[in-house]
């Protein structure tokens, strides 16, 4: 679905102003002259966005990258302060806070957490959106307006949502103990235990983006044509057979971006363990991100080693995407 | 074989239907009606273990917040930061997002990665380079510089949210202006923009919306009580060791209500907008 605006006319000769200049352009013989004519339309569209990310995202990430490689802490930043300029005493220390990273418990401990984070929020979102979205695929009554009730929460903010429910969980006076103890159960400290909190951040998270999943997935589901199912069904096969053979095929496009997508968003879900936990107990909710940023912002601010966090975490993104994306190309998508 | 026809359920399926959503909305609803609820209490309601629906239901957690506190200041930057992020984001990216989705150049793979790739970036690597960016610019506690460093956020986004839009505009609309003689500028101005209005707003939504609820930058770059966003302002009302949830439910439903009135109003243009982008991702 788009015009090549290389050589070929591939496209079928789209437009005739552009070909008479390509015609005209031939005589000259630089093969960068010529791409540049022909091309240079799309480069002018894109250069806002490669100044904007070259100035804005290549310059601090490659400052980043530097930052990692040297002992940079709050006490030997160079800073201007009033009229006097304090030098900056730190030192390029090469691949040290790498090793200390990848040695140190903590990290493993936060990339074992993240992961299970990540996978379970994922599975959730896309299992329980999935589940949702077949069934208000269906004709019924009162279909819009569970629709427009379901994807409520997608329109809360996040840090608002992080609010609720640090007051739901609340021990004391949280809804949630609340009705437990109408139960005749205990009322559980939820934010104070690691395996309550990290329950607790999870649900918090599922509650959050279910409604993205079911909303992609919906749409996803309208496109799939009845006939298909019709066809199925003429031939004798089970709802299960039909849901195998028509509707996860079906999906197949939509599901690999939100999933891919998802999986981005929620190892990077910073506001949710920023403000629900706070990473708490101890740092037992904290995932690479947060923590990360804790290094960087707490204490005596360590900007060398939180960098060298932030440049481990987006390696491993960039496998994951890089990974997920050649398995795809393999099955044959051509994403 | 079954004899019923599709969409034809028996009572039973229909009940189990029925029951599944209405679980379902009544998950997705409880805290946002338990929020509202909450705001409407006195203090010695919402600090008590008893479980009240409606308790002395008053507005002045309302009062206090507009009166008492920043919390309108807040809303103020919010509101600027926010709105700001938007016009700026979606007016550097539209024209990638058309260029990426139109045209094959050389580098439009590279492009297409970088838009990706970007993405991905966590707050902590770019926060600290960006931090002494901006300490270095004197841009701290200051809303351009927050603006500018949601623009690491917005444009990529945006610029891969309208590619997917425009991707589902037809071509053949394409080629007729430039049969009729617009250069590619042209006929993105005049021809495929206005046809992409709701893509163009959906994306502008979606760019409000992120940077109305961004936390990270915000918390670090705006330590100023008063250039506080809402994000940030928010987390003293509920400090580690005093915590007024009057104020953070009273100020969460001033948040979320118009955030959430707004959004069912233009749910069904989210909705195109979305999978049109989902789908074509």
């Amino acid at each position: 679905m788009a015009v090549s605006t290389g050589k070929a006319t591939a496209a079928g000769g789209p437009a005739r102003g552009r070909s008479d200049r390509r015609g005209r352009r031939r005589e000259r013989p630089g093969p960068l002259r010529r791409s540049l004519g022909t091309h240079w339309y799309a480069w002018a569209m894109v250069a806002p966005v490669i100044a904007v990310m070259l100035v804005l995202i290549g310059w601090p990430l490659a400052r980043g990258v530097y930052l990692s490689l040297t002992d940079a802490t709050e006490a030997n930043i160079g800073r201007t302060i009033g009229v006097n300029v304090i030098p900056a005493t730190y030192e390029f220390v090469g691949l040290e806070n790498y090793v200390r990273i990848l040695t140190s418990a903590v990290f493993w401990d936060k990339l074992v957490w993240t992961v299970i984070w990540t996978v379970v929020c994922v599975a959730l979102h896309y299992g329980i959106g999935l589940g949702l979205a077949v069934m208000l695929n269906r004709r019924m009554r009162f279909r819009s307006v569970y629709r427009v009730l379901l994807i409520l929460p997608w329109a809360v903010p996040a840090f608002v949502a992080a609010f609720i429910w640090r007051y739901l969980y609340n021990s004391d006076y949280g809804v949630i103990n609340g009705f437990l103890k109408l139960a005749g159960l205990d009322g559980v400290g939820w934010l104070d235990d690691p395996t309550t909190a990290k329950i607790a951040v999870i649900a918090v998270n599922v509650w959050l983006g279910v409604p993205f999943m079911m909303v992609a997935l919906l749409g996803g589901l309208q496109s799939i044509p009845a006939d298909l199912y019709e066809a199925a069904e003429v031939d004798g096969a089970s709802a299960w057979q039909r849901f195998r053979a028509i509707t996860l095929p079906g999906l197949r496009q939509v599901s690999t971006t939100v999933v891919l997508l998802g999986t981005i968003w929620t190892f990077n879900m910073f506001p949710i363990i920023f403000l629900v936990t706070r990473g708490g107990p101890g740092s037992e909710t904290e995932i690479l991100v947060t923590y990360a940023f804790r290094e960087a912002f707490t204490g005596i601010r360590d900007y060398s080693g939180s960098a060298a966090w932030g440049v481990i975490i987006l390696v491993m993104l960039v496998v994951l995407a890089v990974g997920y994306r050649r398995t795809l190309r393999n099955q044959g998508d051509p994403w | 074989m079954s004899t019923r026809k599709r969409g034809e359920r028996g009572p039973l399926a229909s009940i189990g239907l029925h029951a599944g959503l209405l679980l379902a909305v009544g998950v997705s609803l409880f805290p946002v009606v338990w929020l509202v609820l909450t705001s409407l209490k006195p203090r010695d309601s919402w600090l008590s273990a008893e479980l009240r629906l409606f308790d002395d239901s008053s507005l002045a957690n309302y009062g206090r917040v507009l009166t008492g506190t920043e919390f309108p200041r807040w809303l103020l930057n919010s509101v600027l930061v926010a709105g700001l992020t938007m016009v700026i984001g979606v007016f550097l990216a539209a024209t990638t997002g058309y260029a990426v989705s139109r045209f094959r150049f050389p580098g439009h793979r590279s492009v297409m990665w970088l838009l990706l790739v970007t993405q991905m970036f966590p707050v902590a690597i770019l926060i600290v380079p960006l931090y002494n960016l901006m300490a270095g610019l004197g841009l701290l506690n200051q809303i351009p510089g927050l603006v500018i460093a949601y623009m690491t956020i917005a444009v990529p986004f945006c610029a891969w949210m309208m590619k997917s839009y425009f991707d589902t505009v037809p071509i053949e609309i394409d080629q007729a202006g430039m049969v009729d003689g617009l250069t590619p500028f042209g006929t993105f101005w005049r021809v495929v923009l206005p046809l992409s209005r709701p893509g163009v707003a959906v994306t502008a939504f979606y760019c409000f919306m992120t940077a109305w609820g961004e936390v990270g930058y915000a918390t670090v770059f705006m330590s100023q009580e008063d250039k506080r966003t809402l994000g940030v302002g928010l987390q003293q009302f509920v400090g580690q060791h005093w915590s007024d949830w009057g104020l953070m439910t009273a100020s969460a439903v001033l948040i979320a209500i118009p955030a959430g009135v707004v959004f069912l109003l233009v749910q069904r243009h989210l909705i195109t907008g979305l999978t049109a982008g989902a789908t074509k991702a």
